[in-house]
């Protein structure tokens, strides 16, 4: 390899990836190996609370509900910026304070304009 | 992580970004209680005039080096790329006006979309950090997603919108893995950083570093839209409203140049051999693939598609040059295409009135009969954009392939120069129609004051540019000073 970079810090994040596999997987594993497995027709069927399935899984859904999904997402990663601001605040001072309420207003006009073309309104 | 180096200042330099993200902001806001949507258009218009004003007034106090710890560049360079941006926005909003109300999709967020992607671009042309690029781009590029599917009535619309955005978001996905190869061999994202860490640790011959390379390659030829990443285009172009065609087919375009002219060579300036070696056959593939399939077409639009793959393909040669020379020609080959295409594309908007599309090249039968006004702007558009002096099409492909030959390129400029002659046959077959076949219907034009300002702007420096080009090169070459 000519480059000689190694991005060290980065060492946890490729730890917690590992494990983060291995804990998802483990479960799934350790249920192969112990479950006694006897299939038959009933217990292969998707599981519908009993009922024999009807009709095809993909349907169409109203549009209201990806706008609904839109909406979400935006002031769900509002959320997830404003926890690592919150956490180092005190390190990073008046100038992100003024960044965040500039993203703040940025979103609020946002929020403004979905709610004044009916975007919250369900019917 | 080195805090103080983030001081008010500095936000000086993202100021007329930040006027346009504003005035975008207040569009959206009036829309809701606003009824007549030229008002929004007319604030959009003052939006980017004060921010251009503050643009030049940042000029004037001469900044060099990057801001925001080298991640935002106001030079030279930029400031040249941001006036073209201004100008196509400028140019855009003009001939909306009128259009967008036949198209029956007068919407205040048109013209706030058409600011967010206005400042996308800047921020492109401006970034001197692979992220900022790329938030750039997508800024840009999302809000283009939107205004070519606007025509929420129309299945084509629609339809480009679809085949635009799947693409569009290919390329991010080509362009943030370069990205992270380069990342993971250098451990910086800044491009000068980038080219300092590609000496000091040798990676000039990694096939790794190199695979990064070509992912930028690929990335950037999907916005400027290089045979074979092309695909989108003429779909796109034709599917569009012919407002944002013409906005589309000229700034994310000089958008992606700023960019790749920026990349290559501020942080791959010493792999000039390795990318020009690939965009070599890139280029005169695109002029192939660009002139010879705009022959075939019977839509206007979709043929001003395809002409402006070819140009993409003649503008190219000004990067793989590697000279400052050709990076200056360049700059000049996408200010001078802004106003012969756009002035094309408003023509073509002119003959779209109320139930009748005027997109068919049969449409132009014998206007110079009955609009002789308009046939002679088409004329003087169709020969700029062949390159006949003594229009500025024929300024912007001389520099371009003068810089070439200086740079050793011959036998490119030999091939630019056929298909040039060959792209001749389908912008003159245009001229042919309008002036040598008789005139099957009576023909209404769409005439506002807006558009005729923006017509009258456009004719005016496609033909000024075209005869007194000296002060437009010399402004070209100056902003290159300092990059």
């Amino acid at each position: 390899m000519p480059g000689t970079y190694i991005p060290i810090n980065y060492l946890p994040v490729l730890i917690i990836l590992i494990a983060a596999t291995l804990i998802g997987l483990a479960p799934l594993l350790i249920g192969i190996i112990l479950r006694p497995r006897r299939p038959y027709p009933a217990k292969l069927s998707p599981y519908e609370s009993g009922i024999p399935p009807v009709g095809e899984p993909r349907e169409r859904f109203s549009v209201k509900f990806y706008i609904i999904a839109m909406l979400f997402v935006v002031f769900d990663v509002e959320a997830v910026f404003l926890y690592p601001w919150a956490v180092a605040y005190d390190k990073i001072g008046l100038y992100s304070f003024i960044e965040m309420m500039i993203f703040i207003y940025i979103l609020l006009v946002g929020y403004i304009y979905a709610w004044g073309k009916g975007a919250i309104e369900w019917e | 992580m080195i805090l103080s180096d983030f001081n008010l200042l500095s936000i000086r330099v993202l100021v007329p970004e930040i006027i346009l993200i504003c005035s975008a902001l207040i569009i959206l806001l009036l829309n809701l209680v606003v009824k007549r949507k030229e008002t929004l258009a007319f604030t959009g218009l003052v939006g980017t005039l004060v921010s251009a004003y503050s643009s030049f007034k940042l000029y004037a106090l001469s900044l060099s080096g990057s801001e925001f710890m080298g991640m935002f560049a106001f030079d030279g360079y930029s400031i040249f790329f941001k006036f073209i941006f201004y100008i196509n926005i400028v140019l855009t909003i003009f001939i909306s006006i009128r259009y967008i109300s036949i198209e029956m999709a007068s919407f205040g967020e048109y013209y706030a979309l058409l600011l967010f992607a206005t400042s996308g671009m800047m921020i492109m042309a401006s970034a001197t950090d692979l992220m900022v690029i790329y938030l750039g781009l997508e800024l840009m590029a999302l809000s283009t997603y939107i205004l070519t599917g606007i025509l929420r009535k129309q299945v084509r619309s629609g339809e480009a919108a679809i085949k635009y955005f799947l693409l569009g978001a290919f390329s991010s996905a080509f362009l943030l893995y370069g990205i992270s190869l380069t990342y993971g061999l250098t451990g910086t994202t800044n491009l000068k950083e980038i080219a300092v860490a590609m000496e000091t640790l040798n990676l000039l011959g990694s096939p790794v570093f190199l695979l990064g390379l070509i992912f930028f390659i690929v990335a950037f030829g999907f916005k400027i839209a290089l045979v074979p990443f092309h695909m989108w285009a003429p779909d796109a172009y034709e599917g569009a409203p012919t407002s944002i065609t013409a906005f589309m087919s000229v700034g994310p375009k000089a958008a992606g140049f700023a960019v790749l002219g920026r990349v290559f060579f501020e942080a791959f300036g010493s792999m000039h051999v390795q990318w020009s070696s690939i965009l070599i056959p890139l280029s005169v593939l695109t002029m192939l693939v660009g002139s010879v399939t705009a022959i075939a077409q019977t839509n206007i639009k979709r043929m001003l598609a395809y002409s402006s793959i070819a140009h993409a393909g003649y503008a190219l040669l000004g990067i793989i040059t590697g000279t400052s020379e050709g990076l200056s020609s360049m700059m000049n080959y996408m200010l001078i295409y802004a106003f012969m295409n756009i002035g094309a594309f408003a023509v073509v908007i002119m003959l779209r009135s109320e139930g009748f599309m005027g997109e068919e090249l049969s449409d132009y039968e014998g206007l110079a009969k009955t609009r002789p006004v308009a046939s002679s702007l088409m004329l003087i558009f169709m020969f700029s954009l062949t390159g006949i002096p003594p229009t500025a099409g024929f300024i912007a492909k001389f520099y371009i392939f003068m810089s070439a030959i200086n740079a050793g390129y011959t036998y490119l400029v030999i091939i630019a120069v056929i298909f040039s002659a060959v792209s001749a046959f389908f912008y003159l077959r245009v001229v042919m129609y309008m002036y040598m076949k008789e005139p099957k219907a009576e023909v209404v034009l769409s005439t506002s004051t807006a558009m005729n300002i923006a017509l009258t702007v456009t004719v005016v420096s496609t033909l000024v540019i075209g005869v007194f080009p000296s002060a437009l090169i010399e402004l070209a070459r100056m902003s290159l000073s300092g990059f």
